[in-house]
C-alpha cells in the first residue's frame, strides 16, 4: 500500500516512523462519520480551511480533500459524506462504499478509515462504524463532542471502549483548539502500528453466503459482497451487475439465506446491535439522566403550533428579505463597477467589433456573473447559520406536511421560498435534500417560482399598462393584484408539474423522512463562512464561465452582420433631420438591433408569436434576455428607440404606450398582451444561468433541455390563453 | 400498541418493526429495532410528522413510517 521508506526500506500496510523521518510517507485517509458528528468541523481543524474539491467521473458529490497540517507524516484528508450506513440509501452515500472499495477511477483506496464517532450518541454512530471494520482498512476511531457528552453526564471510558472495539480510540473536541495537536500526535503514534480490524460478527450464514460471494466473484471485499448481497435492490447491487457481477451467483448466495429462513437485512442490523450493546457494556457512565433540558424547552416554543409557525414566517421572512434587499446595494455596486470598467475601456479603444465583444460581451458577461454572487453567498450563509444551529431540521419538520402534496418532504421548503429571490442559488442549496429523486423534482419546479429577475419585467409592463384602480376604498390597488396574481401563477403551475415528474419520471418509494432533530447549539461562524465561500466559488466555477460564453453567443448574435451602409444611411438621415447626438445614437442601436441575427430570427418567429399578440420586436427583446431576465427591459429600449439620456421608468413607459405596430397606426402594447407577456416570463425558463445550473447540479444535458423546452411550451399556451381570454373578456 | 397511538412524553419499548423494504430497513439502522427505548416528544403543528426521542438522539418521523413500529409501556 505505502511505497517502501527511503530511510529503512520497510513495505507494509502501514506508515513507516523509522528515524529517517525526513523521508516523509503520503498515506491517505478517509474520514467518514454519521450527519451531525463535527465531521466538517474536525476537517477543518485538522486542515485549517484549505479544502480542495475534486471531481471524479460519475461522483455526483463533492469530495474535499487536504492535507493535515501538524502531522509528522504527509497525511492527506478526504472528506467523505456524512452517512448513517453503508447500505446505501442514495448515490451520495453509494460514493463513501465505492471510495472505501477504491472503485472510483482517478482516486487510490484510502490507506486509512479516520471513523467520527459521536460521543454523545455512540450507540447509534457505532453502527457505522462496525460496517466500516468490514473492508479490511486499518481504522481510527476520533471519538469527538466529548464535551457535549460530559454535558449531558455521560462519562466514556475510552481504553475499555478501544480494547471491545479492536480498533484505536482517540479523544477529541473538534471545537477545541487545544485538543487537536495531542489528537494528531496519537493519530501519527497509531498510523506506525496500524493493523486490519476485526469485523463484527455476523450470523454464520449470513457469512457464509458473503464468503460464497466473493469467492466466486473473485473481486469484491467482505465489505462490500456484506452490501451486494444483503442490499436487495440497493445501489451496491446495481453496480455490482452493471460491472459484470454475475446474477446467478448472486441468486445463488441470497438461497442460502432463503434455505436458512434468515431475512438477511434485518438479522445484521440486530447482530450489530448486539455487537454494539456488547462493546458498550460498562463503558459509559450516566451520572444523570437525559440530554440538555434547554433544547428540549426550546423545542416547546420554536416548534410550537403557532407561535413556532409565526416564528418561521419571521426567519423566512429575513432569509428572503437578505437575499433580496441585502444583497441589492453590493450587486448595484458589482453592476456599477463593470459599468465604469467598460466606459474606460471603451474611451480607450477605438470603435469596432474588438470594442463591442470586449466592452458588451466579456465585461458585460463577467458583470452578469459576478451580480449572482452577493445572492449566492447569503444563501449560502444564512442556509449554514439555520442547519448549524439546528433550526433547519424543525423548519423541514414543520412544513412537511404542506410540502407531501407535490411528491416533497420538508426538505425541499428552503430550495423553494429562496428561488424567489433567485433560482441560482436555491438549485445549489437543494444538496441539502438527501433524496436524489425529491432533489431533481426541487431543481425541475424552482424556475416556476417568481424569482427577483422578473420583478423589472412585471413593474415595467404594469407601470405602463395596468390601469391604477384601487379596489376596498384604495386598500388594494389593480397594479398589486396583477402583481399578485404573475406569483401564484408559478406557484399554481409548479403544484401539477412536480407532482407530475414525482409520479412518472421521479417514482419511486418516498425516502421517508427520517430527519434527525439535533440539539440546538451556538452556531460557529467558521462553518458559516466557509459555506458562504465553498457556495461562491462553486457557483463561479460550475455556472460561470458557461455563462460568460452565452453573454458571448448573444451578444454576438445582436452585433453581427455589423452593415456600415446601413449605419451610414441613418447618418444622413440624421443630418437631413437634424437629430442631435443622443436621438441619432438611440436609433443607430436600433437599426444595429433590427438587422443582426438576432433581429432577423425574431421577425422570423413573429408568425408564431402572433397569436400571442407580440410583434418581434417583443419577440427579440425576450430572445435576447436569455442570459438574464432583466435584459428585456433595455432590450425593449433599444428596440422603441428610447433616448437613453432622458431614460428612467417613466420615459419607457411613455415610449411603450405610444408604440404601434409597425406601419399601422394601432396600439401594441395593450393590456391583453402586457398580461401575455407577464405569463409568458412568469412561466418560461428564460434563464441561461438557472438552466446552466440545473445541468450541472444533475449531471445532465437532457435535463436542463427538458426543462427549458417543457416551460416555454407551457408559457407559449399559458399566455396565448392569457391573450385570447383577456381580449375576449373585452379588456 | 402501535406507536402513532402511544401518549405523549411516555418511556417505550419497541416490540416490532415490520420491515418493509428499504426504508424499514433504514429505521433499523438508526436504532428502531426490538428492545429499544424511545419516546414520542410532541407532533408537528400540522398534526403530522413526529418528533420521537429515540436513546440518545432525537428525530422525526412521519405518521405512515410510524405505523410499521408497535411499542409497549416501559
Amino acid at each position: 500500500m505505502f511505497d517502501p521508506c527511503t530511510g529503512c526500506g520497510e513495505r507494509a500496510t502501514r506508515v513507516c516512523c523509522c528515524a529517517a523521518t525526513t523521508a516523509r510517507k503520503t498515506a491517505t485517509i478517509a474520514l467518514v462519520g454519521n450527519p451531525n458528528t463535527g465531521k466538517t468541523v474536525l476537517f477543518n481543524a485538522l486542515t485549517g480551511f484549505r479544502r480542495k474539491v475534486a471531481n471524479y467521473p460519475g461522483v455526483t458529490v463533492d469530495i474535499g480533500e487536504a492535507p493535515i497540517r501538524g502531522s509528522r507524516h504527509d497525511l492527506e484528508l478526504l472528506d467523505l459524506p456524512g452517512t448513517y450506513s453503508l447500505a446505501a440509501a442514495s448515490p451520495d452515500e453509494m460514493v463513501v462504499c465505492n471510495v472505501l472499495s477504491g472503485r472510483v477511477s482517478g482516486r487510490p483506496q484510502p490507506d486509512v478509515i479516520l471513523a467520527v464517532v459521536d460521543a454523545s450518541n455512540l450507540r447509534r454512530n457505532l453502527y457505522l462504524l462496525s460496517q466500516l471494520l468490514d473492508f479490511g482498512l486499518p481504522v481510527v476511531v476520533a471519538l469527538n463532542m466529548l464535551d457535549v457528552a460530559r454535558a449531558r453526564g455521560l462519562e466514556i471510558d475510552v481504553g475499555r471502549l478501544a480494547e471491545r472495539l479492536g480498533v484505536r480510540v482517540i479523544p477529541v473536541i473538534a471545537t477545541d483548539k487545544r485538543t487537536l495537536p495531542p489528537f494528531i500526535a496519537t493519530l501519527d503514534a497509531a498510523l506506525a502500528e496500524l493493523r486490519p480490524p476485526r469485523p463484527a460478527p455476523l450470523p454464520s450464514v449470513i457469512e457464509q453466503s458473503a464468503a460464497q460471494l466473493a469467492a466466486s466473484n473473485g473481486q469484491l471485499s467482505r465489505g462490500e459482497s456484506l452490501r451486494v448481497l444483503l442490499d436487495h435492490e440497493g445501489y451496491a447491487e446495481r453496480e455490482f451487475l452493471a460491472q459484470g457481477g454475475s446474477a446467478a451467483e448472486l441468486d445463488a448466495a441470497r438461497r442460502l439465506l432463503e434455505t436458512a429462513q434468515i431475512d438477511g437485512p434485518a438479522a445484521e442490523i440486530r447482530a450489530r446491535y448486539a455487537w454494539i450493546d456488547s462493546a458498550l457494556e460498562g463503558v459509559v457512565a450516566r451520572s444523570q439522566h437525559g440530554r440538555s433540558t434547554w433544547s428540549s424547552r426550546l423545542d416547546r416554543i420554536l416548534t410550537h403550533k403557532l407561535g413556532g409557525f409565526a416564528l418561521l414566517l419571521v426567519v423566512l421572512c429575513l432569509v428572503f428579505q437578505s437575499i433580496f434587499y441585502a444583497a441589492r446595494p453590493l450587486m448595484s455596486a458589482i453592476e456599477a463597477l463593470f459599468e465604469l470598467v467598460g466606459a474606460q475601456a471603451a474611451q480607450l479603444l477605438p470603435e469596432g467589433v474588438f470594442r463591442s465583444l470586449l466592452v458588451d460581451g466579456v465585461i458585460g458577461g463577467v458583470g452578469s456573473v459576478l451580480v449572482f454572487l452577493p445572492q449566492v453567498m447569503i444563501l449560502f450563509a444564512l442556509i449554514a447559520l439555520l442547519e448549524d444551529c439546528g433550526y433547519m431540521a424543525r423548519a423541514a419538520f414543520m412544513v412537511d406536511r404542506l410540502m407531501r402534496g407535490m411528491g416533497l418532504s420538508g426538505l425541499s421548503f428552503i430550495p423553494l421560498l429562496s428561488s424567489f429571490a433567485c433560482a441560482v442559488p436555491a438549485i445549489m442549496s437543494t444538496r441539502t435534500i438527501a433524496d436524489r429523486r425529491e432533489r431533481c423534482v426541487t431543481m425541475l419546479v424552482i424556475p416556476f417560482m417568481s424569482c427577483s429577475a422578473r420583478l423589472p419585467v412585471y413593474l415595467v409592463m404594469i407601470g405602463a399598462l395596468v390601469p391604477d384602480i384601487n379596489y376596498f376604498g384604495g386598500l388594494i390597488g389593480l397594479p398589486a393584484l396583477v402583481m399578485l396574481a404573475m406569483y401564484l401563477v408559478g406557484i399554481v403551475a409548479a403544484i401539477p408539474v412536480g407532482w407530475l415528474l414525482r409520479k412518472t419520471t421521479f417514482s419511486g418509494p418516498t425516502s421517508g423522512f427520517l430527519l434527525e432533530l439535533p440539539s440546538y447549539k451556538l452556531p460557529r461562524l467558521g462553518t458559516v463562512l466557509q459555506r458562504a465561500y465553498s457556495g461562491g466559488r462553486s457557483f463561479l466555477v460550475r455556472a460561470g464561465s458557461i455563462i460568460l460564453v452565452l453573454n458571448v453567443v448573444v451578444w454576438a448574435l445582436a452585433y453581427f452582420p455589423h452593415d456600415a451602409a446601413a449605419r451610414s444611411l441613418v447618418e444622413q438621415q440624421a443630418q437631413a433631420a437634424d437629430w442631435g447626438p443622443e436621438r441619432l445614437k438611440a436609433e443607430l442601436d436600433a437599426q444595429q438591433l433590427r438587422d443582426s441575427y438576432l433581429g432577423r430570427l425574431g421577425q422570423g418567429i413573429e408568425p408564431v408569436l402572433r397569436p400571442l399578440g407580440w410583434d418581434w420586436r417583443i419577440g427579440v427583446s425576450v430572445l435576447a434576455s436569455f442570459p438574464a431576465r432583466e435584459m428585456v427591459v433595455a432590450t425593449l429600449g433599444t428596440l422603441f428607440n428610447l433616448v437613453e439620456s432622458s431614460g428612467g421608468a417613466e420615459s419607457l413607459h411613455q415610449a411603450l404606450q405610444s408604440a404601434t405596430w409597425i406601419g399601422t397606426d394601432q396600439r401594441l402594447f395593450t393590456l391583453p398582451v402586457a398580461l401575455s407577456i407577464m405569463v409568458f416570463f412568469a412561466l418560461c425558463a428564460q434563464c441561461g444561468s438557472t438552466l446552466i445550473m440545473i445541468g450541472r447540479e444533475m449531471r445532465s444535458i437532457a435535463w436542463p433541455a427538458a426543462s427549458f423546452f417543457g416551460m416555454t411550451i407551457l408559457a407559449y399556451l399559458a399566455a396565448w390563453g392569457t391573450y385570447a381570454a383577456a381580449q375576449a373578456a373585452g379588456l | 400498541m402501535g406507536l402513532i397511538h402511544a401518549p405523549r412524553e411516555k418511556a417505550l419499548r419497541v416490540t416490532c418493526v415490520r420491515n418493509s423494504g428499504a426504508f424499514g430497513r433504514r429505521l433499523m439502522e438508526m436504532g428502531l429495532i426490538e428492545g429499544a427505548v424511545l419516546a414520542v416528544l410532541r407532533r408537528a403543528p400540522l398534526g403530522d410528522p413526529l418528533h420521537i426521542r429515540l436513546g440518545d438522539y432525537e428525530l422525526s418521523l412521519r405518521s405512515r413510517e410510524a405505523e410499521l413500529i408497535d411499542v409497549s409501556p416501559l
